[in-house]
């Protein structure tokens, strides 16, 4: 079957040609010095006689090894079959082959975690799933070429000449970068209306302000538009942005027993609800793209609130005292709370018990941070130690700092540079690459606001962090801390009106529901590897019987005699001499595998030594 | 010391005017998009809801007949039919002229009478059966050849439309014969448990055909090897009448004496679609168009019906956006056609109170004839009672 494309009309066919053997035509890679990526062309066998045959670097393509044991079918792609296309010029391909794609680049687009086993499966599974693994493959090095087309170029700052970045200054910062950038640091003196705390939207151009002494604003900070600015006459804990609308909570006065409930405002300040079921909230956080509003509370409550049908998903109790450090997990929805007990406990609304409890500090964890990609948490507690965890695998503390003093605020940014807000000084560290947690050795910037602080977050799109402090609200430039390219489909922060309701109607279609926040959120896509055994163990444990054992037998009545007691007790003991024949069978040929399996494994044991009695 | 900030122009996000299109700037690292396999999930759950929510197959039914509608035939350009009395008939396809009556272009008188008849794929030749096999020419009044095997009639016959010398026939012995016209000579038949009403020879795979049971199940063949078939199509609570495939050959459809017609995916032995009306009785006959995008199918109520193949397809000319956005949403579903909830609204159809029990009636059948065999098989000699694959169940013999 013809697979290659047919050279074109005014070239002479190649096969065909008696005389090929005489007179060859140069061809572009029979050069010496290019190893050739694609195979092209009619076989040579002279050519390949002469030279050692090229290795097939694709740039990407490493094979690696297929754990079905079988060579990968990889779809043939047009690049392949290229035949040299002879010019009417002669001149010649100056870039023979496919382009090349960067390995590292096309790693992180694919998804298939190959280091998992899979069970035994048919053939015809096998092969799909080969296939998958082909295409992802192929996929992946496409993205990488396309990596390409990316507009802008992440921030930087270097100090020359062993110079330390730390002690340069916001001021020298921004007369050294444009006046639009410039324009990006400023700060907002407001000292009458106590500490704020501020959150900046999904986007990156709305900034939300709350103030404890009731006063809350909503703003453009790019263009310095005012959305709406209130005073709520009440305290003001915590503040979010919950896409077109805020929520504020904490309302309260002095009085201890004025309740302290949850309010919604929309974005022109109108308040829109209360809810009275989140009492006395210190914590706010907004899973986006589950709508569900968490609230974390004095009383020891995590309430789930559901903010696009409006109902409270589940409100658990997380049995550990007052609960005032909240900070969740963006790659799984997973909320990170931190106990008085030095314990960072992680929920979800699916259990009542949390998904895990970590150890972390020796005295109260004072504040919790996750990095966007959900591999590292940073903690700080008030053993003044500033710790960071990997939070994919092993639950274990990577590195660790002692600061001066102890952190009471961190964040992370998208490209994974920590904050942490420590009195009156925010610390910022950077790390070599995107990828890797920040090394806590030297900080990348230091700065020193105006009163305490009280509330951090790194703007999602621009290289600038705000500070929320006892005196108003700072925003610092940070180069590097910001990913550069968005998509325009997920974030925007140029959209239109149009494209906002747009984005807001497929977001409300494809609202996952709650009870799929997990540890993994790839759960849906793997092969479900949990045996049946195991789920009816877990149900017999649960229920403390077998819900699925048979019944005991019991013998039909019937008629003429034959259900006398004594044929009865003769029928009952048959069947039971039946059950017990086949367990008895079943039991002999568990343990005869488990013999041969032994045997098996025998030989690979160590030689016995004089210690061996004092192993335990 | 040395600095960049990240600054964007906005004059390369935004659009210049109101007449131009948005611009949208794509990233896709996988950082950017979270979640990713919950979310296809729900819109593979939101994907499947509507499909089911718009599929409606019925299109028409076509009126006229003044009795029920035996059989249905397509080809582009002439048309032949058989009667009971004993004649052949080749009519034109353009209608009579304004006071003509409508004349056969030819009639051929044979010996017995026909029921059934079937057109070469290429040739100028027709089979016709009855008795016996007859193959003729279109010039010709008698017939090239005869062929016979069996003392019974044969009930159906069909060409093969890729290996175009073979054709096959139903007998009501119970049996499948394959003749060659080259030879002129019956090849091989199999001898089913059932008589078979009909089969269709699959359009791209050359030796396979589907046979059309009167026990309820469909059968399809590969010429090869008879001893076994390929696959056993069970689903239809009554007589397997007709069967005729897609031209893709990836799907056939049946029509039943239980009132609805199927559509089966070759390679599986259930069906994907049920389709039922309570207006329509007894299906007799069904046609896969030659787009294989519509159904026609006969009944005994003297309509016939058209549907579509595929039931929530739109029809008409799709924009691109509609293609692409169809094309994912197939995707998404093919996807996640193995979670349970996906995989519940997908099947779900609504039945007729008669099939639904006929289904439940003979689903307690079958299930206590497996267990009487099982039952046999445990108190008896190990070995003494075989187990048959269900294949292999229904092929009485091979006779070469």
């Amino acid at each position: 079957m013809e697979t290659a494309p047919k050279p074109g009309r005014g070239v002479p066919p190649k096969k065909d040609n008696p005389q090929a053997k005489k007179k060859k035509p140069r061809r572009y890679w029979e050069e010496e010095a290019t190893p050739v990526a694609a195979p092209a062309g009619p076989p040579r066998k002279k050519a390949r006689a002469r030279e050692p045959r090229p290795p097939r670097s694709k740039g990407v393509r490493g094979a690696p090894k297929s754990r079905f044991g079988r060579k990968p079918q990889a779809p043939k792609n047009a690049s392949d079959r290229k035949k040299p296309r002879r010019t009417l010029s002669g001149a010649q391909d100056p870039f023979p082959g496919p382009a090349p794609a960067p390995a590292e680049v096309a790693r992180k687009f694919c998804r298939i975690d190959k280091s998992k086993k899979l069970p035994r499966s048919k053939p015809k599974t096998r092969t799909k799933l080969e296939t998958a693994e082909a295409q992802e493959e192929e996929a992946s090095v496409r993205a990488a070429r396309a990596e390409l087309l990316l507009a802008e170029e992440p921030g930087f700052l270097e100090g020359e000449d062993g110079e330390d970045t730390a002690k340069i200054l916001q001021t020298d910062i921004v007369e050294a970068v444009d006046i639009a950038s410039a324009a990006k640091h400023f700060d907002l003196n407001l000292r009458q209306f106590g500490p704020y705390r501020l959150n900046y939207s999904r986007t990156g151009r709305h900034l939300a302000l709350g103030g404890r002494r009731g006063h809350v604003a909503a703003l453009d900070w790019v263009t310095k538009k005012l959305m709406c600015e209130i005073n709520v006459m009440e305290a003001v804990r915590d503040i979010q942005s919950v896409f077109p609308l805020l929520a504020v909570d904490g309302r309260g006065s002095a009085d201890p027993n004025w309740n302290r409930w949850l309010y919604i405002y929309d974005n022109q300040g109108i308040e829109l609800h209360c809810i009275r079921r989140c009492d006395r909230v210190t914590r706010l956080e907004f899973l986006p793209f589950h709508f569900l509003l968490a609230t974390a509370s004095e009383t020891g409550f995590l309430t789930y609130l559901d903010v696009s049908v409006g109902k409270i998903v589940t409100a658990l109790n997380a049995r550990a005292g007052r609960l005032s450090v909240m900070a969740q997990n963006p790659y799984n929805a997973v909320v990170h709370l931190g106990h008085s007990n030095g314990t960072v406990s992680l929920w979800s609304p699916a259990m009542k018990e949390p998904l895990a409890k970590i150890l972390c500090h020796r005295g109260a964890v004072r504040a919790v941070a996750v990095d966007s990609t959900g591999t590292y948490m940073a903690t700080s507690g008030l053993d003044h130690q500033l710790k960071i965890f990997d939070l994919r695998g092993t639950f274990q503390p990577l590195s660790a700092r002692t600061l001066p003093q102890g952190a009471g605020h961190l964040a992370f940014s998208q490209r994974g540079l920590l904050v942490a807000g420590m009195g009156d000084v925010v610390n910022i560290w950077a790390g070599p690459g995107k990828a890797s947690p920040p090394s806590l050795e030297q900080p990348y910037l230091t700065h020193r606001l105006s009163g305490h602080v009280h509330g951090l977050q790194f703007c999602p799109f621009e290289d600038v962090l705000g500070v929320g402090h006892s005196g108003g609200m700072t925003s610092m430039l940070v180069p590097g801390s910001a990913e550069p390219n968005f998509d325009g489909l997920e974030n925007n922060p140029y959209r239109s009106r149009k494209q906002r309701q747009e984005w807001e109607v497929k977001a409300l279609l494809e609202k996952v529901p709650a009870e799929l926040i997990c540890l993994d959120p790839r759960a849906l896509a793997e092969v479900d590897v949990v045996t049946l055994e195991q789920q009816k163990k877990e149900r017999i444990e649960r229920l403390g019987y077998d819900p699925d054992a048979k019944a005991a037998f019991q013998p039909k009545a019937k008629q003429k005699g034959r259900s006398s007691t004594a044929s009865l007790v003769k029928r009952k003991k048959k069947v039971m001499d039946q059950e017990h024949r086949d367990k008895v069978r079943q039991s002999l040929e568990g343990q005869q595998q488990q013999r041969q399996k032994q045997k098996t494994a025998k030989p690979t044991g160590a030689r016995p030594s004089a210690l061996d009695r004092f192993v335990r | 010391m040395k600095v960049k900030m990240l600054s964007r122009n906005p004059d390369n996000y935004v659009r210049e005017t109101k007449l131009d299109i948005q611009r949208v700037p794509r990233n896709y690292d996988p950082t950017l998009h979270p979640f990713e396999v919950p979310r296809e999930y729900v819109r593979a759950l939101n994907a499947t809801k509507l499909e089911r929510v718009f599929a409606k197959p019925f299109l028409a039914s076509l009126d006229g007949h003044r009795d029920g509608v035996n059989c249905l035939a397509k080809h582009p350009k002439s048309l032949t039919t058989v009667g009971d009395d004993k004649t052949v008939k080749q009519w034109k396809m353009d209608g009579p002229g304004c006071g003509e009556e409508e004349e056969p272009l030819q009639t051929i008188l044979g010996k017995t009478v026909s029921t059934g008849i079937d057109h070469h794929w290429k040739d100028p030749i027709f089979a016709t059966c009855g008795q016996q096999v007859d193959i003729w020419d279109e010039q010709r009044t008698s017939p090239v050849c005869s062929m016979n095997w069996g003392f019974d009639s044969v009930c159906s016959v069909k060409f093969n439309p890729i290996e175009t010398f073979i054709l096959g026939s139903c007998a009501s012995d119970r049996n499948i014969v394959l003749y060659d016209m080259r030879q002129a000579t019956p090849l091989k038949k199999v001898i089913l448990d059932m008589r078979t009403n009909t089969i269709c020879w699959n359009p791209m795979e050359a030796f396979h055909f589907t046979a059309a049971n009167e026990d309820y199940n469909l059968y399809t063949f590969d010429m090869r090897a008879l001893d076994t078939p390929v696959q056993v199509h069970m689903d239809h609570v009554s007589a397997v009448l007709d069967v005729d495939y897609s031209p893709t050959g990836k799907e056939f459809v049946s029509a039943s004496f239980d009132k609805s017609i199927r559509i089966f995916p070759v390679e599986r032995s259930r069906s994907r679609e049920v389709y039922h009306t309570k207006r329509m009785q007894h299906v007799i006959c069904v046609k896969w168009t030659s787009d294989s995008k519509y159904i026609m199918c006969g009944s005994d109520e003297m309509n016939i019906r058209l549907w579509k193949a595929n039931a929530s397809e739109k029809l008409g000319v799709l924009t691109s956006r509609e293609k692409a956005a169809n094309d994912y949403n197939q995707k998404l579903k093919e996807k996640f056609q193995y979670h349970p909830h996906v995989k519940r609204i997908a099947r779900h159809r609504h039945l007729p109170k008669s099939i639904y029990s006929q289904i439940q009636e003979q689903r307690i059948m079958k299930e206590s004839r497996r267990r009487k065999e099982m039952n046999r098989r445990k108190h008896s000699k190990p070995g003494s009672v075989p187990v048959v694959s269900e294949r292999k169940k229904h092929v009485v013999a091979v006779v070469k």
